[in-house]
């Protein structure tokens, strides 16, 4: 199985390299990637020389270009389909079925991934990726099970890639509205999910208090492990009580699941992060190159060491095991 | 903490020069700071080491950054990053995960989010380290202030058991 590992930055691109990266995924600095953070992300020469350095490396590079193209501007993704062909791209890794059409017919020799951003859980929708766009590998939604995972991927022609470690989505990828809602811009669109920009985070009697907008989002008591301010795991009143509605702010950790993802037939595995620093791209990726060695080797697999890396400092198997409510 | 003690007794202004010596070879060292920064150049940042009596306001602006040594911050900031000084200076070099510091609560952020992801997100880039080159232009003395230096932040054992050495 393959390592695909995540790089916000030139600098993280070469750590994730040197910790034993398979492959890298980035994107350009701008709204056709999910991850448009301020201070992050690739210029058009930055990734040509960083696609050089991983190949030196024998490493590939898939490039992101992963949001879904706005109407009146789809020029900006089409040049940054070509920019990352012309940088010498492993793959691209797309979402949008305008860019995939793009790509097919502008590029046929330029190898395809479908992003997770596609919502593709199904062999039916991966199947008109595969014949429409010759796909060759769809990254899954974090919605599937194992057995799921094993069924998909009897059924379709094309490799799988699933979620290993990192930050869990409400099960609407490619389809959540909430920080639209909350902001007027969401990571389909413009490639943040809760923006910077309209984040607030203030001290109110010993409580960390986190805002989106005009949503309170949670209240921290001192020395409670904190979460990103999102909406999907805010922490509400109702009248029946203040808690999590959607989803707990906790990482997705499948080290445990990894003899079961190898048999399932899944052919890559995909860290998230590309927001976070190099500190995290470095030993995430250590840990987990160390986690295949030892699956390989048929020895004991270490656990549970990355939890001071999650959010809110804990972790879940998440949908692999849907042992949840 | 020997450098506490320091901080709360002598003059701030030697430190000052120091510092914004500092702040102008890493400028030209690692020019591409600024361009990650964009607009962000033009903020007020406030960093605040929680356990010094100390603080510092930074301007990055690209042709003259510039750094201020003060007691307390001031209220006409941007942004502000608290936590332990050695949390501070693993994020400039790459030790620590930001992200990962801010779940654990080792340190604290309001203000321009903006601002302070760009701040992050550029210095980890950058991959300056803010020790080693603050002391640089002391030549054949480098080394050895940089080990002092090093002793009186704190080693990575130390930091583990703060807690935010789980954090990266």
């Amino acid at each position: 199985m393959e390592l695909i590992c995540p790089a916000g930055t030139p600098s993280a691109l070469r750590d994730a390299v040197a910790a034993g990266a398979d492959a890298v995924y980035c994107g350009f600095a701008d709204e056709t990637n999910a991850r448009n953070f301020p201070g992050l992300n690739f210029s058009r020469s930055e990734m040509a020389e960083s696609i050089a350095h991983a190949h030196q490396a024998g490493v590939k590079v898939l490039v992101a270009i992963n949001t879904f193209a706005r109407a009146g501007a789809v020029n900006i993704w089409h040049s940054a389909v070509d920019d990352a062909v012309d940088a010498g791209a492993d793959a691209v890794i797309v979402a949008d079925v305008g860019v995939m059409d793009y790509v097919a017919r502008t590029h046929p020799q330029q190898r395809l991934h479908v992003s997770v951003q596609a919502a593709a859980a199904n062999p039916d929708a991966i199947r008109f990726y595969v014949d429409r766009f010759n796909a060759k590998r769809v990254v899954l939604p974090r919605v599937l099970s194992v057995p799921e995972i094993a069924a998909i991927g009897k059924e379709v022609n094309c490799e799988t890639e699933v979620f290993i470690f990192g930050g869990l989505c409400v099960m609407e990828e490619g389809r959540c509205s909430l920080s639209s809602y909350a902001t007027g811009k969401s990571p389909n669109m413009d490639g943040v999910c809760s923006p910077a920009s309209h984040i607030q985070y203030r001290e109110e009697n010993g409580m960390l208090v986190s805002r989106l907008g005009e949503f309170t989002i949670n209240k921290f008591a001192a020395g409670e492990a904190a979460a990103y301010p999102t909406l999907c795991k805010g922490r509400y009143q109702t009248s029946e009580g203040s808690g999590y509605l959607f989803e707990d702010p906790t990482s997705l950790d499948a080290t445990t699941m990894l003899p079961e993802l190898k048999n399932a037939g899944v052919c890559a595995l995909k860290i998230e992060g590309r927001q976070r620093g190099r500190a995290y791209i470095e030993r995430v990726v250590r840990t987990f190159r160390q986690a295949l060695r030892a699956l390989d080797a048929g020895q004991p697999i270490p656990t549970d060491e990355l939890r001071g890396l999650s959010e809110g400092q804990s972790t879940t198997t998440g949908a692999y095991k849907k042992t949840w409510r | 903490m020997p450098l506490a003690l320091a901080a709360r007794v002598l003059p701030l202004l030697p430190l000052q020069v120091l510092l914004n010596i500092c702040l102008g070879e890493i400028r030209s060292r690692h020019p591409r700071i600024f361009d990650r920064l964009g607009s962000n150049t033009g903020k007020r940042y406030g960093l605040e080491p929680t356990d010094l009596p100390i603080a510092f306001v930074l301007e990055p602006r690209r042709m003259n950054p510039r750094i201020t040594v003060v007691r307390s911050l001031p209220s006409n900031l941007d942004a502000r990053i608290a936590g332990p000084l050695s949390a501070l200076i693993g994020m400039t070099d790459g030790s620590y995960d930001g992200d990962a510091l801010f779940f654990s609560r080792d340190i604290h952020v309001d203000g321009d989010m903006e601002a302070v992801v760009a701040l992050r997100n550029a210095i980890d880039d950058s991959r300056v380290d803010f020790l080693s080159e603050s002391v640089l232009w002391l030549g054949p003395l480098a080394a050895p202030i940089e080990r002092i230096l090093r002793s009186i932040v704190g080693s990575p054992s130390a930091r583990e058991e703060m807690g935010v050495g789980r954090g990266g």
